[in-house]
């Protein structure tokens, strides 16, 4: 009944609404211009504020943007410049190594073609040709023998023995000659063997060098790139961190899973040690709290060992100690890993007997029989395996420092991204809204308009009625001018 | 700026630590029946023990009591035990506790008279002296009293932040004539208990779903 308070006409809400509506129109026609300034007065008063903020969001992502690529590009340097410095180094030892040996290596070499060029010269030389009698024996050949001349046959015959033991001669002379200089040509053969090896090696170094250097021709070409801020290097050096954090992330994400098991291993004798009663929070205990301390003293021990290695860089005070003072740290935390392995073996051991016990107990208190005890062997294998983990789970940890350093430094450039990202599209919804309060404020000009559309349609009747009346009233006059 | 987060952290983590004061440890304090054909059911009473032996973790209170013509007594307490807070000592406790029981349980004899309330007030002392964070009494009858007539017992309880739980409440043979008495002695006592500022009451009669006894 209270509802029906405004109903000029009780039960009709639509006549009553109509009724109400004519009453008020010449009011809101009255009000017309104010409530058109008030409408645009809201439109600017809302919109105007987060178009500002819409804006200033864009430049802040802009900013964030130039400081977030600025900061890519100087990580991406310092990593460049350490790879090209270290392949520099490669190539330092690479030429130490084997260019340093390479002055004998042109010796041997040299000694060898000489060798071998003497040998050849020998070998092109030839037994002297056949003395010149050949030709006399030859004219003395051609005389005529007919007629049974004996002496001239006899000659001939004494001739002919004569020249069969000089052929026999200069025959064994030209094997002997041929002989051996198929011996020195044979003697050729180590000599071909040893230059032809030792091409190879002089070959393989000179590729090993050829493939370091263009290794760093390109580390080089990317640092250029670098210095030169161009979109390539920012969007390759965006993409890289991007790979590294998403495998950085899962490497992580594993060392956390065998965090956990390690974590399994030593909360329950934990709670031997240091009671279980006791509570930090309403679910988690001290013993808990203990036994993760413990892992993730590991897991820091492990890192230094790596800081101490120079395998990763987070710690620059680390980095920039000097070698003895890091030789004594690296051993330090070595030792404190043996220890913490030592105990987590021990507390694993300890944890098998006590879930033994508990197990006996349950078993006990559920059954009034007495069940045999399980095989000694097949107790032993979980209760080593236990210890093992519990050994060798710290060491295995120590490597995360390599994944977190990873994805550290990833994560600045991972998210910067998401924070610009994040601000653009805080931007966008800004000012999508701005614009959307404000042609809210134009429909609503408009709407307002049509209500009264009644008392605008007589304004408009009665100014062109007017204007009508005054152009009349005017006609004759300009027709008299 | 790195010292003064150090610093923050620290303070943070101290005023963190220092928030969570409250105890953490259970207290149970179990009432059988041993009235009249009840004492029957003991051996259930054994499971239901051993159940809690096999549940409660080192730091919490166990006590096992009778409930006999007059139960408001210490000498009906027939085994306490607060576990120790090294699981080996917790196990070594247990297993005196399940003989004691073992030993109660053979030589069990029948009451006359049956005082829940007696038991209830004893139980509710107990479990308020050890101070620990979640208390409950578990009555393990057929909640039928019956007090001899210098037994005075209609006086309101204070059982303020326990849980009450009524285990195995067996069907008379009054209330197989009539259910509705079996209904009204169970709603009466639950009114009862909520009166006397219990937290909760809970009814099991199916002990294979022990596991709503305890607060988790």
């Amino acid at each position: 009944m209270s509802n029906e308070f405004w109903m000029i006409w009780p039960g009709n809400a639509v006549a009553s609404a109509l009724i109400l509506f004519a009453i008020a129109m010449p009011f809101l026609y009255a009000a017309r211009k104010l409530m058109h300034n008030l409408l645009h007065s809201v439109g600017h008063m809302i919109g105007g504020p987060l178009r500002l903020g819409a804006r200033w969001l864009f430049a802040t992502a802009r900013d964030m943007n130039e400081r977030n690529k600025v900061v890519l590009l100087a990580h991406g340097r310092e990593e460049v410049g350490q790879h090209i410095e270290r392949e520099f180094e490669r190539i330092g030892t690479l030429v130490t190594r084997d260019l340093e040996g390479y002055p004998a290596l042109q010796r041997k070499l040299l000694e060898e073609i000489t060798r071998v060029e003497e040998d050849y010269k020998k070998c092109g030389e030839v037994p002297p040709p056949p003395p010149e009698w050949v030709e006399a024996v030859t004219a003395i050949a051609k005389v005529k023998s007919e007629g049974g001349n004996e002496m001239v046959q006899r000659i001939l015959e004494e001739i002919k023995r004569s020249v069969h033991s000089i052929h026999d001669k200069a025959l064994a002379d030209y094997r002997r000659a041929y002989e051996s200089r198929h011996k020195i040509l044979n003697g050729f053969m180590p000599f071909w063997r040893s230059l032809d090896k030792t091409f190879g090696q002089v070959d393989k170094k000179l590729t090993g060098l050829h493939d370091t250097s263009s290794k760093i021709d390109a580390q080089m070409e990317k640092y250029e790139q670098i210095n030169k801020k161009t979109d390539k290097a920012e969007h390759a050096l965006t993409v890289s961190a991007f790979t590294q954090f998403a495998i950085s992330t899962l490497v992580l994400l594993i060392a956390v899973g065998g965090a956990l098991v390690n974590f399994k291993l030593i909360a329950l004798p934990f709670s031997e040690m240091v009671g279980a009663g006791d509570y930090l929070t309403s679910t988690l205990r001290m013993s808990d709290v203990a036994a993760l301390v413990i892992i993730f003293l590991e897991a820091t021990m492990g890192l230094f060992v790596m800081e101490t290695l120079r395998i990763t860089h987070l710690f620059p005070l680390i980095a920039n100690m000097n070698d003895r003072m890091r030789r004594r740290m690296l051993w330090t935390a070595i030792v404190f890993l043996f220890v913490f392995a030592g105990i987590e073996a021990a507390l694993a051991l300890m944890r098998d007997m006590l879930s033994a016990d508990k197990q006996a107990l349950i078993r006990s208190l559920a059954t009034a029989q007495q069940v045999a005890p399980p095989d000694p062997l097949l107790r032993m294998i979980p209760t080593t395996a236990q210890m093992l983990l519990g050994f060798f789970l710290p060491f295995a940890l120590a490597f995360v420092g390599v994944p977190l350093e990873s994805f550290v430094y990833s994560l600045r450039t991972v998210g910067g991204a998401f924070v610009v990202m994040l601000i653009r599209a805080t931007a966008f919804v800004l000012r999508v809204l701005g614009n959307l309060i404000r042609q809210l404020c134009r429909v609503l000009i408009g709407i307002y308009d049509v209500a009264i559309v009644l008392p605008l349609l007589v304004e408009r009747l009665v100014k062109a009625a007017r204007s009508e009346g005054d152009a009349s009233e005017s006609r004759p006059v300009k027709r008299a001018a | 700026m790195v010292k003064r987060l150090l610093l923050a952290s620290l303070l943070a983590l101290s005023a963190w630590t220092c928030t969570d004061q409250r105890s953490h440890t259970q207290a149970v304090y179990m009432l059988v029946d041993t009235s009249g054909t009840y004492a029957q059911e003991v051996g259930k009473a054994q499971i239901i023990i051993n159940y809690l032996l096999g549940t409660l973790q080192p730091g919490d209170s166990l006590a096992v009591a009778r409930v006999k013509t007059r139960s408001f007594s210490e000498k009906d307490i027939i085994a306490k035990v607060t576990f120790d807070s090294r699981p080996s000592q917790a196990n070594a406790q247990k297993r005196a506790f399940r003989d004691k029981i073992d030993a109660f349980v053979k030589s069990v004899g029948g009451s006359a008279y049956t005082d829940i309330t007696g038991g209830l007030i004893q139980g509710g002392m107990f479990l308020n002296e050890t101070g620990a964070g979640r208390k409950t009494i578990l009555i393990f009858s057929d909640m039928q009293e019956e007090l001899d007539k210098v037994t005075i017992r209609n006086f309101p309880i204070s059982l303020k932040d326990i849980r009450v739980v009524a285990l195995n409440v067996v069907k008379l043979k009054t209330d197989n004539i009539d259910p509705r008495r079996y209904m009204v002695r169970i709603e009466a006592w639950q009114k009862r208990v909520e009166k006397a500022g219990a937290s909760e009451w809970v009814l099991i009669n199916d002990i294979e779903h022990l596991d709503r006894m305890l607060q988790s």
